[in-house]
């Protein structure tokens, strides 16, 4: 008989209000294992892994753990058979030191200089650095992780289960968490690791179960699929290759220059002397790690914090640092957030009214709203970028979140802006709509629009971008061009690694 | 086993329907209630329902307690949809009251019909200067609006309480803490002979009117209840918060002030420490049985007059305490909140088949 699986799952099913998340999931992990579940943003993946760790219930289907059938109802009884999981957003508390912050997830038995002694044991035999007497708003990111990490290692588990742990990994920070991801293996520790990230798996992992649409479309070992196999699988279809037109870039139409600001929130990045060009006819890229100043640069570009000094940020030529988002609206300058429910758009009313937000073409001067012209040019938006929609009253929430986005970007992109900037512009979006944003991105350039895009995805701002940036610790670095740039090279620049000399292109 | 679960999208036909599911609710509670204390339940709920529509001059008085409601449910509807929560507008009610009664006491036994505009122009701006108080601690210092609004309820009444027991008192009152009775002049114009139904009722049905405007159909409206649906969204569209908190505090103590006045000037006729009997904070139910909708407040308006009216007709009849009508206003409610949870959610039959052996 071969090897029985630690894990077994039969048939999981789970509902949620608009949507099937998981539908019949059967799947197997062996001991020792590094099993990857592949899956696009809203496949299912973490619905799945939260029902393996206790934190969501399953409607239908049972679980086996070791052979044994089990009914996890909650992560305490989870981590008691083993198994544990570190989640994508880490829930540290940043006054608290290192040791604290496991103590408060451990037996209470324990005292805190034996919590401490463990760490350094658990950090020194997986080669992860780590201090359990630093307070955690000390620590960068990938440290956070680690802590995250022992925090599991510390309950032995036999599974341990690892959401996106690469997200928020620089490309050299990814490579050491593989050696101690081999490492557990080797010692026996199952690994449940859960990304889209097509590369990661086949480097990684030893077994690949790919989900789509809340259903298992295929299992296979990914050392031996190429991307294209895996993605194929993932998606369905290849989506067609964006065609990328050189196109002469003119005048400038952005400049930041030395804009400093210091943190409105305690835990926001401070942005130092940043520099910035935006030319028409070119796309901009912003890479890096999010959290690096990212979020309070783009508050300051669009005018939701008004502190910068007015000639820090020109637009067109004008000083606008002190000016409101309406203002530099009227000025050309528009914006698609990353946040589309809440702020980008308002989810309870209708998409016509999501409109006024940022257009007034139906407002008479007298400020009173033309309704049938408003639903007009809602349903033109709606056709033009074949948003999937029950038409222009439907609610903005009522949409997937792809065609909100389709949506919002129409929307910024339809107002003939003479500088777009959109922030993640396919996260948690489909393959299908993110390469129709990504082509309507392209023509607006060649339109000879302005383009400023910041985003996560290194594979989208190499596809996209003419030239690149990359924000590490609330600085920018000076730019490359799309030719001189390397994924090595902006990888050790998405940790600050980057000499102020260097050659830029502006 | 039931189970709630949770719907995709609100359900349009819950949002009609579940005031009116809450009603019934509160007058199964009501029988329930009437029953428990020994009272016959049909005259009960007779005293609530039917007497206040019996007769034309019932219906007047039904009037007369609707319209201070419906004023100022609709500034409060504004408030909330803006999401300030602006719970004292009782103290603006009777602030109102007391500038309005300011005004009215210098009219003299010569002043001409007209000296009702002035005393409700001033009821409107006392209203207006409370619920600025609050607007301006909110906006400068990021005070709390419903602590501060509602502190200055009581403030507004030791106010109210210092004039008539003190510089405004009637010199030939016999020492009862009030006021004069106004001169007729300060009298607003009533409708119909032999009813106390005034002109306030058509500026309250106009106050509709111009508030389903406003929200649903200017620029300025709308833009005003971003702030409430989504902070986020109205920042990135670039609304100010600030123009939004101070537009809704001004309406709507623009609106508790009027009420006010009209309460003095009309079926009060003089200042007394029992001008505030609470209205201010019936119509925050009001406002929220209606579901903050210029139309939806008529109704609401009416019914909880009814409470009003039943809960005095059920101390002179039944010889129950007037609190009945504080009970039922808070069963309805209630009853409403437990109601709405069916707009966002469904009720299902699981069988244990189903639920997978979870």
């Amino acid at each position: 008989m071969s090897q029985t699986a630690l894990l077994e799952l039969n048939r999981i099913s789970k509902r949620y209000p608009a949507v099937l998340a998981n539908d019949q999931i059967s799947l197997q992990v062996k001991p020792g294992e590094i099993h990857a579940i592949l899956g696009e943003n809203g496949a299912g993946k973490s619905t799945l892994m939260k029902i393996i760790y206790g934190a969501v219930q399953p409607d239908q289907g049972d679980i086996r753990f070791n052979g044994q059938q089990v009914q996890i109802r909650n992560p305490q009884q989870a981590r008691a058979l083993g198994i544990s999981m570190v989640f994508q957003h880490f829930s540290l508390f940043d006054t608290l030191t290192v040791a604290q912050n496991v103590w408060l997830g451990l037996d209470k038995s324990l005292s805190l200089a034996e919590v401490s002694r463990r760490i350094r044991e658990k950090a020194a035999a997986y080669g992860l650095d780590l201090e359990p007497e630093r307070p955690v708003h000390t620590l960068s990111v990938g440290e956070m992780q680690r802590v995250e990490i022992i925090r599991a290692l510390l309950c032995e588990p036999r599974l341990l289960i690892l959401d996106e742990p690469t997200s928020v990994l620089t490309p050299q920070a990814v490579d050491k968490l593989f050696a101690v991801l081999r490492q557990l293996v080797a010692e026996g520790c199952s690994i449940l690791y859960i990304s889209h990230k097509l590369h990661e798996i086949r480097a990684l992992c030893t077994h690949c179960t790919v989900l789509r649409a809340g259903k298992v479309t295929g299992e296979c070992d990914p050392r031996e699929q190429t991307n294209a196999s895996l993605s194929q699988m993932m998606i369905g279809s290849e989506p067609p290759a964006l065609v990328h037109l050189d196109r002469k870039r003119g005048e400038r139409v952005l400049e930041v220059k030395q804009l400093s600001l210091p943190r409105l929130d305690p835990f926001g990045t401070h942005l130092s002397s940043v520099d910035l060009q935006v030319h028409q006819g070119e796309i901009v890229g912003i890479a890096g790690v999010s959290g690096n100043g990212q979020r309070e640069l783009l508050y300051a570009l669009s005018g939701e914090d008004v502190r910068a000094t007015t000639g820090s940020i020109r637009l067109a030529g004008q000083a606008v640092g002190d000016q409101g988002p309406a203002q530099r609206r009227a000025l050309g300058l528009h914006f698609v957030p990353d946040e589309r429910l809440g702020r980008g758009a308002v989810p309870a009313l209708s998409l016509a009214h999501n409109l006024l937000l940022t257009r007034s073409e139906a407002i008479s001067d007298s400020g009173w709203i033309d309704m049938s012209a408003l639903a007009a040019q809602a349903q033109a938006i709606i056709a033009k970028y074949q948003v999937k929609a029950g038409g222009s009253q439907a609610a903005a929430q009522s949409l997937s979140g792809g065609n909100l986005q389709k949506f919002i970007v129409g929307r910024e992109i339809d107002a003939t802006p003479k500088l777009l900037i959109v922030s993640q512009p396919t996260w948690g979006v489909d393959v299908g709509a993110a390469a129709q944003i990504r082509a309507a991105l392209v023509a607006l350039r060649d339109a000879g629009c302005a383009v400023l895009v910041v985003s996560e995805e290194l594979d989208e701002l190499f596809e996209l971008c003419d030239r690149m940036h990359v924000m590490a610790q609330g600085r920018m670095s000076p730019s490359l061009s799309r030719e001189q740039a390397t994924v090595a090279k902006i990888g050790s620049w998405m940790s600050g690694l980057w000499t102020e000399t260097e050659e830029a292109v502006n | 086993m039931w189970k709630l679960e949770a719907r995709s999208a609100p359900s349009d036909f819950w949002r009609i329907a579940s005031p009116l599911l809450a009603l019934v609710l509160t007058v199964i509670l009501g029988v329930l209630l009437f029953m428990a204390l020994g009272k016959d339940p049909v005259k009960g709920l007779l005293v609530f329902f039917w007497e206040p529509i019996r007769s034309g001059y019932a219906l007047g008085e039904l009037v007369v307690k609707a319209t201070p409601l419906l004023l100022i449910a609709l500034g409060l509807a504004l408030c909330f949809r803006s999401n300030v929560w602006n719970i004292g507008a009782e103290g603006q009610y009777v602030m109102g009251a007391v500038f309005a009664a300011g005004v009215a006491l210098l009219a003299e036994k010569t002043s001409g019909a007209w000296f009702f505009v002035p005393v409700l122009l001033s009821g409107v701006i006392g209203g207006m200067c409370w619920a600025a108080i609050t607007a301006w601690l909110r906006d400068r210092f990021h005070a709390n609006e419903i602590l501060v609004s509602l502190m200055l309820v009581y403030v507004a009444i030791m106010v109210l309480g210092f004039l008539v027991y003190g510089p405004w008192k009637d010199p030939l009152g016999y020492n009862f803490p009030q006021t004069k009775t106004f001169e007729a002049a300060t009298q607003v114009p009533r409708l119909f002979k032999g009813s106390r139904v005034n002109i306030g009722v058509l500026l309250a049905l106009a106050g509709v009117a111009a508030m389903w405007v406003f929200m649903f159909r200017t620029r300025a409206g709308w833009a005003q209840q971003i702030g409430g649906l989504a902070p986020a969204a109205a920042r990135y569209a670039g609304f100010s918060s600030r123009r939004a908190i101070w537009l809704a505090l001004l309406v709507s103590g623009a609106c508790a002030g009027l009420a006010g006045a009209l309460e003095v000037a009309g079926p009060i006729g003089q200042l007394t420490p029992y001008v505030p009997v609470g209205y201010g904070f019936a119509a925050i139910i009001v406002a929220f049985v209606g579901r903050l909708h210029p139309v939806g407040m008529v109704f609401s308006a009416i019914l909880m007059s009814m409470f009003y009216i039943g809960g005095e007709l059920a101390q002179s009849r039944l010889g129950l305490p007037k609190s009945l009508t504080g009970v039922f206003q808070g069963l309805l409610l209630f009853c409403l909140l437990a109601c709405d949870v069916l707009m966002n959610y469904r009720l299902r039959w699981k069988t244990s088949q189903a639920m997978g052996g979870v």
